[in-house]
């Protein structure tokens, strides 16, 4: 009982006490937009209307109302609030919960007026920061918004600019289609008897290679025979063909008589007609005398051992699926490519075998001046179809990168244009960021190390009424049992554009402040600003 | 935390671009099965059949505290001392160790808090096959035969337990290597040459050396002969895996070679056993017939698997067994490698006989002994076919056999028997009590500010906030990383203005770097933990290369206590706490991610202590905090490894779960279990730590743990963030809701804490503890009693509407804590729920006090006001207490600061008056408001107190639910007072 008329008590002492200025007598906690709900020495209704209570139950440390009307003043009703008045800054409702609970909260110290806590109240200090800190803001602002503007004049001056060219690109698409067109009549035109020329040409120049060859072969089996014959009586004799044991038809190794009887045809011997026939039998073993010895293989390079990349540690010691750090692990993936390079490099290179020509080879005659000139006619069409066609290609490049620019969201005036195909840094400790808006974010080891993307252009993800204030890059590098890394890009108003501060809150998804003109708001008044926040 | 098989994934991950990360599950070849565990599979290869052990009773000595016995192996004739020990309390203590061990077997310290006080035995009767003790009461008795060697306690005509009744005593008694080359040099010189040996194990030598042995064996033998043993001894062949041991490349060399024990009880007309923590199973412990033992060997296990005996990351060799008579408790004192086998069933009759009845007492019963129990045999037979037992057999890579036989008979009377070897739960810090806030990990000061901020900004309150290991330099621990933590003490400051605490993790593996000072400090002392050959062990954990101090040294604990002090913990304040993880000791490249079992401990192995390492751990750590404020105020440390007796040095989690509906249900049986056995402060990671919970998981989550010892929510590092205000405002609201539900019981915890350092009572009860007639309840956990006062049954399945809850008690009443709703006990009742929480019912007949006033954080209520919630019961009675104190000192210890007052409400009235007169304490606070449920409208209500000033007090009746509220006694919650209804 005591307890409840000494709060009582006090909470009316205590606006007296402090109510040096304009102060309003009412009730501990409640602000002056209620004060008239709380007329002293009348009965009481729950703001809620739920019940009426006699008046010095207000702010008695007893909740009697449901919606906790009663005590403002007071930590007894759970759902309470608290209004401090903060003279000199910003007025604050605060759970009730927050009073007399030893920490100060209200700048005016009035949320602790029986905790024993000592409060400094701090609200002028607090008023002439925020005043500042507002001014500084105003300016920017300001500032910010007229570069904004110019950013939206710009913006609108790219955007037509391009639509003109696009729409002059799609002028000089249509020439160059045409163009394309007839010139791949021309190409066709010219081809056609250019074909039929070099067939012609091909075609002689293949006869004229049989006979070639045949006159070869002929002069092959006389040296054969020549050296065969090794009496000279114009007789290949069996004893004189058996010496040569690459002939052996059943690859025994040795060459019988009979072998040999069989070579040439059942004879003992052959003279020089015969033995053409016997000639065709053997001409793809026989060796010549001079060239006796098979020709030395081709030395196939040995085959790069598959090195064995499993750690060779003792796993006792050192057990290769243990890393300790992910950064660790990074570092082992570009040793180990390192390595790789390394081993690589440390293989003799292949000697290329010189292409086994065929003995010989005369190469093909030029083409006669008839069949050339038509050549370089269909040469010249098809030059000038390639050339019409990359150009085409290039207009049609030009108008796609023209059209996803155009088609991209800078906002309601297009006011982020600017910030198309630029990249800004941020340098931290450890990496480097980078924000390359409407394209990607990426993360760069300051000390060697590869780039890992943070997350590509996703969309524009503010709130409702503030859509282009967050920017979202998301599908980045996968993470281990998590999702793909992602950047949430929060645009705040200033009148440079860079990137301030970055941030991993949860793994893989970064969190990147960015400063930029573009998002500037029209400034109110400066007096607005100040004294729409102080009740007095 | 995380053991190193993720980052093993990470690994693969990144470098060879594999996706692994369908490895959700524990990979079970990284740890043992009893096959792969060579002691394990050699003992239980050994089948239940006649004990080759026999007492001598020619050299039982009964002196005025013990008796001790020679037992000795008919195979080899080695030697055992038994020794026998009545304990007061009711307990009976059995040790055995070898007579004549070649070295010392280790004996466990610091876990038992005395030196346990005896009381007489004395022999009732004795003759050549036995003798029969007495234990005190009217017919307790212990019956010793001699051959085989069993022990029997019973009471009046009932076996209450045997010993080694099913003769799996086994004792491998230490000896010398029968190697001729290892026997003639230094056992680490012949270890050597087992490796040697192994790799070169060429036919000629192989020849050599048995000639070798043969010529030893010889000799041994003759020296035998020389000793006058005049029977023949057989000879015991070596087995494979007694003199080394290998596991996925990790070799044991064993120098001391096979030492493992093993004993065997039963428990006939038991059915329920229950404890021997830590595991992800049932309350209930299962049969093991047929699977792996229920292993006990602290591990730190990756991704645990649910419903299995795996062993986890503490272990406590507590067993309680449990029927409608008597609640009895096995503690197997050995902190080596355990496994333990658990077969219950129907025993047929005779067999039962056989089994019991021994030739002993059939003689005893012949000289009109002990007619009784002949009696009741008699009944046996005669009865209905078949009893129920259950049999329970320990197993232990070293040591001793060390057993504390509690025997109840009621539960409290075991928590109290328990109490009295390993001492209670500490009493918390009441803020311990409240929400903490973790999470791998608060990046930086400005993390830590803006979390702090959103509890504000949602009016969630919370008392902790915690530092996983990113906040150190380099995983140095007592260091700070100086990018993002570059001034702690300012951080630690912002938190103490808001009467908030921090929590910093502080790891027992050291970072083994020259410029560290923590670990040049260690290696110069000589404090680390030794490999075989006599070097400092190194291992690999999150710092890299870390060597482990030597917890086990006295000298070591003392130091690592003073690094805590708040000019050597630079950055340190008096509201920050400490967090030892990994003190299994987790070791990535060691066997089964622990450490090797032949490492040294001084003289011992790690193998005699393993399990004891985070004990240890978590006791220096608690005394670090002690001694920083002068021996003032409590310590709050939470651990992942423990032992028994951890209860005394603070809380216990049960590690890394996941964020599945399974894990949540989980918590509630592995907690239960814990408190069992002691450990009462346990909690496990609200939203689980792997993996990323749906709103809902974690709504109902936060509804369960606000309800569960230790509250605390937790996140994995590759999770994404989970502040309770992500998850958009209606789950804020359920959440904030939750949380501040806890508040208001905070009393009531602390009230509970209170009593289970005083009593040893767990706090989070299985229903069976208060209702142990009540056969419904014993495998019940899935619902569970807060003291004896709160049933909660938590909400564990998706999408649920509703659950059933069993309501024990017959004759008891129940009242739904959030509509006032009764219920008569003994039935399940069926409760519809929504989202917005959880069935908590308050048991007729007791009286809860709350702080309705939730505020920040607990400290910032230290002066609020109480409500009384009086729940009247059939008869229309009601009791309860409340304790009070400053919350955070010893003084209530020292200087008997506190309030314990008796509430009571009895023929229409309810008064407060003083539990403990010669104690005091100021309080400013008052009762605000007594709701009394399950009463009827009064006419007048008066107020009167100790001064003789008599007041009325206006009250509400709501008659639908027959609750009474009255407004505003006002009276301080310290003084004496009545409130009659009239």
């Amino acid at each position: 009982m005591s307890c409840a008329h000494l709060l009582l008590l006090m909470s009316l002492a205590l606006p007296m006490r402090t109510g040096a200025a304009v102060e309003i007598q009412r009730p501990r906690g409640v602000p002056l937009s209620k004060r008239q709900f709380y007329e002293e020495n009348k009965p009481f209704t729950c703001l809620d209307g739920s019940r009426t209570i006699p008046f010095d139950r207000v702010n008695d440390d007893y909740c009697d109302c449901k919606d906790g009307s009663d005590e403002p003043g007071t930590a007894a009703c759970p759902n309470g609030s608290f209004h401090c008045t903060n003279a000199g800054f910003r007025p604050a409702f605060i759970p009730s919960s927050r009073i007399n609970d030893g920490i100060c909260d209200c700048c005016d110290t009035t949320d602790e007026y029986n905790s024993g806590a000592t409060c400094q109240n701090t609200c002028r200090e607090l008023g002439r920061k925020e005043r500042e800190s507002l001014q500084i803001m105003a300016e920017i602002t300001k500032e910010g918004f007229m570069l904004k503007q110019q950013l939206i004049h710009e913006a609108k001056r790219g955007q037509e600019d391009k639509q003109g060219k696009l729409t002059e690109l799609q002028g000089s698409k249509k020439g160059l289609e045409e163009k394309v067109e007839a010139l791949r009549t021309v190409k066709e035109t010219a081809e056609d008897p250019e074909k039929e020329a070099k067939e012609r040409h091909l075609k002689a120049w293949e006869e004229q290679k049989e006979v070639i060859r045949m006159e070869k072969d002929k002069a092959r089996m006389a040296a054969a025979f020549l050296e065969l014959d090794d009496d000279a009586d114009g007789y290949v004799s069996v004893a004189e063909l058996q010496s040569h044991l690459e002939l052996d038809p059943d690859s025994d190794g040795s060459l019988t008589e009979t072998e040999t009887q069989g070579l040439l045809g059942g004879a003992d011997k052959v003279d020089t007609s015969t033995f053409e026939s016997v000639w065709s039998g053997i001409k793809d073993k026989y060796l010549s005398e001079g060239q006796s010895d098979p020709p030395a293989p081709v030395e196939t390079p040995q085959e790069e051992e598959t090195r064995d990349f499993v750690s060779d540690h003792d796993s006792d010691h050192y057990p290769e699926d243990y890393a300790g750090e992910e950064e660790d692990v990074e570092d082992d993936e570009e040793d180990d490519d390192h390595e790789e390079e390394e081993e690589e490099e440390k293989v003799p290179p292949t000697v290329p075998t010189p292409e086994k020509r065929e003995d010989d080879e005369v190469s093909m005659p030029p083409y006669d001046a008839e069949t050339q000139s038509l050549i370089d006619a269909a040469q010249k069409a098809r030059d000038d179809f390639d050339e019409a066609e990359r150009a085409l290609r290039e207009v049609d490049d030009q108008m796609k990168n023209l059209e996803k620019e155009i088609g991209f969201d800078f906002g309601p005036s297009a006011e982020f244009a600017y910030l198309y195909s630029q990249c800004y840094e941020l340098s931290t400790s450890e990496y480097i960021y980078r924000l390359c808006p409407f394209n990607r974010v990426s993360q760069k080891p300051k000390f060697g190390g590869s780039e890992t993307n943070l997350g590509v252009w996703g969309q524009w993800v503010g709130p409702e009424d503030n859509l282009y204030s967050v920017m979202k890059y998301d599908n980045g590098l996968g993470c281990w049992q998590g999702p793909n890394r992602s950047t949430t890009v929060k645009l705040t108003c200033g009148k440079e554009t860079v990137v301030t501060s970055t941030s991993e809150p949860s793994r893989c998804e970064y969190l990147m402040e960015f400063t930029t003109p573009a998002v500037c708001q029209e400034p109110p008044s400066l007096d607005e600003v100040l004294h729409g926040h102080t009740e007095l | 935390m995380a053991s190193f098989i993720e980052r093993m994934c990470l690994h693969i991950v990144l470098v060879l671009s594999v996706f692994l990360s369908i490895t959700q599950a524990v990979d079970r070849s990284n740890f043992k099965t009893c096959d792969q565990s060579a002691f394990c599979s050699r003992q239980r290869a050994m089948k239940p059949g006649q004990s080759s052990y026999r007492a001598l009773l020619e050299t039982l000595e009964l002196s005025d505290s013990h008796l001790t016995l020679q037992l000795q192996n008919n195979n080899n004739k080695v030697r055992l001392l038994l020794e026998l020990y009545r304990l007061q309390g009711n307990m009976t203590r059995v040790k055995i160790n070898e007579l004549k061990p070649v070295k010392p077997r280790y004996e466990v310290p610091d876990v038992l808090i005395t030196d346990p006080p005896t009381e007489p035995m004395s022999v009732v009767v004795q003759d050549e096959h036995g003798v029969v003790l007495s234990l005190g009461g009217e017919d307790r008795r212990l019956i010793l035969s001699a051959q085989p060697f069993r022990l029997d306690i019973m009471e009046g005509p009932q076996v209450l337990l045997s010993l080694n009744s099913r003769g799996l005593l086994a004792f491998e008694q230490l000896r010398i290597r029968k190697d001729t080359i290892s026997h003639k040099i230094s056992s680490t010189v012949g270890s050597i040459w087992d490796k040697i040996k192994s790799v070169f194990s060429s036919k000629s030598q192989t020849d050599t050396e048995e000639a070798g042995e043969k010529e030893d064996t010889e000799k041994h033998d003759e020296e035998k002969a020389s000793e006058g043993e005049e029977e023949e001894v057989e000879e015991e062949v070596d087995q494979p895996g007694m003199w080394e041991e290998t596991f996925k490349s990790h070799a044991d060399t064993k120098p001391n070679g096979p030492s493992s024990i093993s004993l065997d009880f039963s428990l006939p007309g038991v059915e329920h056993v229950y404890g021997i923590p830590e595991h992800a199973d049932s309350l209930r412990l299962k049969n093991t017939d047929g699977g792996d033992p229920y292993r006990l060997y602290n591990l730190d296990v990756f991704q645990y698997e649910l419903f299995n005996p795996m062993a986890l990351y503490g272990a406590v060799p507590v067993l309680l067994s449990h029927n409608t008579h008597r609640t009895m408790g096995l503690f197997w004192l050995n902190a080596a490698e355990t496994w333990v086998d658990i077969s219950s069933g129907q025993v047929g009759v005779c067999e039962w006989i056989s089994h019991t009845v021994f030739p002993f007492i059939l003689s005893l019963d012949s000289l009109g002994l002990i007619s009784k129990s002949c009696l009741y045999m008699l009944d046996c037979v005669q009865g209905s076919g078949e009893v129920l037992q259950t049999d329970v057999r320990w197993i232990s890579e070293s040591g001793i056999i060390d057993v504390f036989i509690m025997l109840g008979p009621q539960p409290n009377d075991v928590f109290t028997q328990y109490a009295s070897l390993t001492g209670t739960q500490s009493f918390p810090p009441l803020s311990s009590l409240a929400y903490h806030q973790c999470r791998w990990n608060y990046n930086d000061q400005e993390d830590v500010s803006a979390v702090d901020q959103g509890f504000d900004e949602h009016d969630i309150p919370y008392d902790f906030i915690w530092l996983d290991i990113e906040h150190t330099d380099g995983k140095r621990y007592f260091t700070w990383d100086n990018n993002k933590f570059p001034q702690p003490k300012d951080m630690l400051q912002g938190l103490l203005d808001k009467r908030r605490k921090m929590v910093t993790i502080v790891d027992p593996h050291i970072k083994v770097d020259s410029s560290y000072k923590i670990h040049t400090e260690i290696r110069s002392r000589g404090y680390y933990i030794k490999n075989e050959d006599g070097g400092d062990y190194e291992g690999w954990c999150w710092p890299g290369n870390a060597g482990y101090p030597d917890f086990t040294n006295p000298e070591m604990r003392r130091w690592w206590a003073s690094m805590f002090a708040y000019d050597q913990y630079e950055g340190s304040m008096e509201n920050l706490y400490t967090w030892n993880d990994m003190n299994e000791p987790s070791v990535f490249n060691g066997p089964e991610v622990t450490m090797h079992k032949d490492a040294l401990h001084g003289t011992w192995e790690h193998r005699d202590v393993h399990n004891l390492y985070g004990f240890y751990v978590q006791m220096a750590t608690a005394e670090g905090q002690i001694q920083r404020s002068g021996g003032l105020e409590r310590p709050f440390v939470l651990t992942r490894a423990f032992f028994a007796g951890s209860q005394r040095y603070g809380a216990v989690w049960t590690g890394d779960n996941a964020a599945e509906w399974g894990h949540l249900k989980m918590s509630i049986p592995m907690c239960l279990s814990l408190g069992l056995v002691g450990i009462s402060f346990c909690g496990a990671d609200v939203g689980g730590f792997f993996k990323t919970p749906s709103a809902e998981l974690l709504v109902r989550w936060y509804q369960a743990g606000a309800y569960q010892p230790f509250f605390r929510a937790h996140a994995h590092l590759d999770t994404p963030r989970r502040e309770p205000w992500l998850f958009g405002p209606d789950n804020t609201d359920l959440i904030r809701e939750a949380v501040r539900q806890r508040y208001t019981l905070l009393p009531y915890w602390y009230l509970q804490f209170y009593h289970a350092q005083r009593t040893g009572q767990p706090v989070m009860r299985p229903l069976w503890v208060e209702y142990p007639e009540d056969i419904a309840t014993f495998s019940i956990d899935d619902e569970f009693l807060i003291g004896r006062d709160l049933l909660v049954h938590p909400v564990t399945d998706e999408g649920s509407s509703g659950v059933t809850a069993y309501l024990p008690g017959n004759g008891e009443v129940w009242y739904d804590v959030h509509t006032f709703q009764r219920h008569d006990g003994a039935q399940n009742l069926y409760i519809p729920v929504t989202m917005s929480s959880i069935p908590v019912f308050q048991r007729g007949g007791s009286i809860i006090c709350r702080k309705n006033r939730v505020r920040r954080s607990s400290s910032c209520m230290e002066n609020d006001p109480y409500t009384l919630y009086v729940a009247l019961d059939s008869q229309g009675n009601a009791e309860g207490e409340l304790y009070i104190d400053d919350g955070h000192t010893f003084k209530h210890e020292t200087d008997k600061q506190f309030i314990h007052r008796h509430l009571s409400f009895t023929a229409n009235s309810l008064s407060s008056s003083d539990l403990s007169p010669d104690s005091q304490f100021p309080t400013a606070s008052w009762v605000e408001k007594v709701i009394i449920l399950g009463v009827q409208k009064p006419d007048a209500v008066t107020l009167t107190t100790t001064d003789g000033g008599e007041s009325s007090v206006e009250f509400e009746f709501d008659p639908d639910t027959a609750v009474l509220t009255l407004r505003k006694p006002g009276v301080n919650a310290g003084v004496n007072w009545t409130l009659h209804l009239r």
